[in-house]
């Protein structure tokens, strides 16, 4: 917290990139897994067997603008 | 800090796709029956079996429906508080809800509307089962280019700021980002695999729903997320009780 002492009692202060790094890597890509599994999976990749997936979240998918099939 | 806002970003995401779902099921489902229907019948005509219904059409547009947008929307709003996370102080003095706002417009604009306009979404019978692959791929491209090309026009905007002024740098970086989208949309491959006789009210119906979707999305997130924002980070802002920004 030292980069906070000096800075002004008022605006803004940013979060420094090291604090930040790893909630953006490991949360980043488990979010953007939920959104493959939304958004491409059982499409064009497939990481599980079947289509049950696709079929299930198929009118999400359409409409979120994502090629579906 | 940033599992705070995490958490809050997820949870605003989640309320942003509950209000897109309940739009997705006004304006975007009668589209998607009426492609389906018109799926079926040229089906019919061709004198193929109908294709065997493995999630009935109740369970696509109701809870499968809401769960794609939910998840979508949480994963949304937790990405957008991860961006937020990084640009808040590092953009002037914006405070957390102007920094969120204008985080949400620039986004809104990268992601959605900028590849849209070259690989717009379409509803089910458009498209061709065999190039979904090539399909996929594309898509995503243009996205990646299309936040790379926003990232670097703010970047401009920054380094510009002082010498043009606000206004002047960021319509200059503006005009960058334009330049760049142009020659992307020249250079990528077009699609269109709209059949013949596809309804044109339908299609266009289909798409403005599902801009509509995400405009719904990413309103709620830039909007809602900046509210809450504004008192975890006010905490470290001042070291003390929440203030209020300009």
């Amino acid at each position: 917290m030292s980069d906070t002492t000096f800075a002004p009692s008022y605006g803004p202060v940013a979060i420094p990139v090291r604090e930040l790094l790893p909630w953006a890597i490991f949360a980043g890509l488990l979010l953007m897994l939920m959104i493959y599994f939304v958004g491409a999976e059982e499409g064009a990749t497939s990481l599980i067997r079947g289509t049950m997936v696709h079929e299930f979240v198929h009118d999400g998918r359409h409409l979120l603008g994502f090629p579906c099939h | 800090m940033v599992g705070k806002l995490l958490l809050r970003g997820m949870l605003v995401g989640l309320v942003a796709g509950i209000l897109a779902f309940a739009f997705a099921r006004v304006y975007g489902e009668p589209q998607v029956d009426k492609a389906i229907a018109f799926e079926e019948q040229q089906a019919q005509a061709a004198g193929e079996a109908p294709e065997p219904e493995m999630v009935s059409r109740v369970t696509q547009a109701g809870i499968g429906l809401a769960t794609g947008v939910l998840v979508y929307g949480a994963a949304l709003g937790g990405l957008f508080s991860l961006v937020f996370a990084y640009a808040y102080g590092r953009l002037g003095s914006l405070g957390p809800r102007g920094t969120s706002a204008l985080i949400a417009l620039l986004g809104f604009l990268a992601v959605i509307v900028v590849p849209s306009l070259k690989y717009p979404a379409n509803p089910p019978a458009v498209g061709n089962a065999e190039t979904i692959g090539y399909r996929t791929e594309l898509f995503f491209i243009m996205i990646v280019i299309s936040i790379a090309a926003m990232v670097a026009a703010v970047g401009l905007a920054q380094r510009l700021w002082t010498r043009l002024g606000a206004w002047n740098a960021s319509i200059v970086a503006g005009l960058a980002f334009l330049v760049v989208f142009a020659l992307v949309k020249a250079a990528l491959p077009d699609i269109n695999e709209v059949p013949e006789n596809f309804s044109a009210t339908v299609l266009w119906q289909f798409r403005v729903a599902s801009l509509g979707i995400q405009l719904v999305l990413w309103t709620v997130v830039g909007l809602g997320f900046g509210a809450v924002a504004e008192r975890v980070v006010a905490v470290r802002d001042q070291r003390g009780p929440a203030r209020r920004y300009a």
